[in-house]
């Protein structure tokens, strides 16, 4: 799971989109319903919800599923329904933010290095190197060991983690884009190298990029999720998906499954059903 | 030739070097810059606290000096093994490392077993008899696999074949080796799971390719049995990339241990970086993603240079 971020994955995922692409129409409908009930399920969580996600209820503490909990109970009584309607706000928009942190720098180091080539091109190159040196998690796992753990320095640190890739990615289309006759037209019109990247290499690109970005996502949401399970991202008393399973992971040995089963289920599930849309999505953005 | 070979040798060295070096200054800088003044922490916290007796501490430390001085004399530090004294614990870092690390050993290994054998075994399978239902099962399963987290995957084992079944310990790591297989045998699943999908994915990629080639075909038309063709036409020849790909995840594994051992309480290196974060005990921190990141560059370049080895073209290809 840690591996997307190194190269050498790259070329791997071939066969996985033509496989994916084969059976496209059932697998992306079914995952496309399951994610929109999902988004609607965490935007309407408070109308959804039985419980408030944190109201304790120490007498009804790890009750099975039932009529008063349908997912049943954590150790202090919380609603698991609740909880995880809630927790799917902060596990689906926190990646989202990651990936906008990672896209705004990677797209801006890629298309530099694109553009100016020479040392500006080296140096950013040197520097995804020292990156992918840090396997998996490693990278962001030394953010948060000096700045201290929460939610706001792992999406950060991720976002700077997830930036090599995409600035590899946005540098590779930047260069055949550069090449292209309408910017030597600009040029020759007294355009500034600025002005023609931010008005029309970028948008240009957009589409592919972001295509690129969708198929980030689960990655991401994974990366995040792992983050909060280990206590370097969300925080008590919120109810990320990956800080439950790890509130829920004690309960487990005294034979109650659900409190840790319920979050990670929606973890996984989420994951695939991105992966499976994703895919699709950027097939069709990267090829118009 | 032998001219060209220590060259080759040497350049790949010197990049090893640069990079190591590189990764380590950021280790060592990210700590340095890290907000808060460790000498406070290092003097037992900022309530009678002199300041001679920071000075002192200081000076102690070295506290006192420029980046690149403290970060020279840390790098020798580590080369000469010396890695400091943990806050926490007060003992030599090293020996906390060394006394946790056959354990992370145990668990990379063990996992590296699991994931050849049902990794590559799948993509054997999933390119003999491609474009079956077995082709898109084996697609499908290690897909799916690969998009769930180590720890969700860890959860459900240990929910299942832990607590339900009662086959397998849910903690520790045990004594003894059948006693040590059986403890860590739900770790290093969780660990080899999200690995399946790339492993299976380049072995039938290169089988595939492998196949096309016109000496397969030769080999057929003389009569050569079916078995045989795969076994020695085959997958010899698709062993470059399959080999690679295997020492890569291997070489990611370290690092994947870090949320494993975690999820099982298994007192690894990973388990100890996880716990030096959470009370500031950065010079443990600062030596077990030192040895990580070590890891992972010597073991990444080790499986590059042994590339040419199983697959005399990819030289060819490379001059």
């Amino acid at each position: 799971m840690t591996a997307i971020l190194n190269e050498a994955t790259a070329p791997a995922s071939a066969p996985a989109l033509a496989a994916v692409r084969a059976r496209r129409p059932l697998g992306v409908l079914v995952a496309g319903t399951l994610l929109a009930l999902v988004v609607i399920a965490a935007a309407c969580a408070p109308l959804l919800a039985p419980y408030a996600p944190d109201t304790i209820d120490l007498s009804s503490s790890l009750v099975g599923t039932g009529r008063d909990h349908l997912l049943g109970t954590d150790s202090s009584g919380q609603d698991l329904l609740s909880r995880a309607l809630y927790g799917a706000r902060s596990s689906l928009v926190a990646p989202l933010a990651l990936l906008a942190v990672a896209g705004v720098l990677g797209v801006s180091l890629g298309v530099l290095a694109a553009w100016r080539g020479g040392w500006v091109d080296v140096l950013v190159s040197r520097l995804t190197d020292v990156m992918y040196a840090f396997p998996g998690l490693l990278f962001t796992v030394l953010i948060i060991a000096v700045f201290g753990a929460g939610m706001t320095t792992s999406v950060l640190a991720l976002g700077l983690a997830f930036t090599p890739t995409v600035a590899k990615y946005t540098r590779s289309l930047a260069l055949s884009e550069a090449r292209k006759p309408y910017v030597d037209a600009y040029r020759v019109q007294g355009m500034g190298g600025l002005r023609i990247c931010a008005t029309h290499v970028v948008p240009n690109l957009a589409r592919a990029i972001l295509g690129y970005l969708v198929v980030l996502f689960g990655e991401a949401l994974m990366s995040l999720a792992t983050l909060s399970y280990l206590g370097f991202g969300a925080q008590p008393p919120s109810s990320d998906w990956g800080l439950m399973v790890q509130e829920g992971q004690a309960a487990i040995v005294q034979g109650a499954m659900l409190p840790a089963l319920v979050p990670g289920t929606a973890i996984a599930l989420v994951v695939v059903c991105f992966n499976v849309v994703g895919v699709w999505a950027a097939d069709r953005l990267g090829r118009q | 030739m032998a001219l060209r070979l220590a060259l080759r040798v040497g350049r790949r060295i010197t990049g090893v070097l640069a990079t190591l070096l590189a990764a380590s200054f950021v280790i060592f800088a990210a700590v340095y810059a890290a907000p808060g003044d460790p000498a406070v922490f290092l003097a037992g916290g900022r309530d009678k606290l002199t300041p001679e007796r920071l000075a002192q501490v200081r000076a102690e430390y070295h506290l006192d000096e420029p980046l690149f001085v403290q970060y020279g004399r840390w790098l020798w530090d580590c080369v000469h093994l010396d890695l400091g004294r943990s806050f926490k614990y007060s003992d030599q870092v090293a020996d906390l490392v060394a006394a946790r690390f056959p354990t992370t050993l145990q668990l990379v290994l063990y996992a590296t077993v699991l994931f050849v054998v049902l990794g590559v075994g799948a993509g054997i399978l999933a390119a003999v008899k491609r474009s079956t239902w077995v082709d898109s099962a084996v697609v499908g399963v290690t897909t799916l696999a690969a998009s769930v987290p180590s720890f969700v995957a860890a959860i459900a084992l240990v929910s299942f074949f832990g607590v339900r079944l009662g086959w397998f310990p849910v903690t520790g790591s045990g004594t003894g080796f059948l006693d040590t297989v059986r403890h860590l045998t739900l770790p290093a699943l969780s660990l080899a799971l999200g690995a399946l999908a790339l492993v299976s994915r380049v072995t039938r990629q290169a089988m595939v390719d492998a196949a096309a080639s016109d000496h397969v075909e030769a080999a057929r038309a003389s009569g050569v049995p079916e078995r045989d063709i795969v076994r020695r036409h085959v997958l010899r020849n698709a062993l470059g990339p399959i080999v690679t790909m295997c020492g890569l995840v291997m070489a990611g594994m370290l690092a994947g241990t870090v949320v494993v051992e975690t999820a099982f309480g298994l007192s690894g290196i990973g388990s100890l970086l996880v716990g030096a974060i959470n009370t500031h005990d950065f010079p443990v921190a600062q030596a077990v993603l030192l040895l990580m990141v070590t890891g992972y560059i010597v073991v990444t370049t080790l499986v590059d240079a042994v590339h040419p080895l199983l697959d005399p073209r990819v030289e060819g290809a490379a001059r």
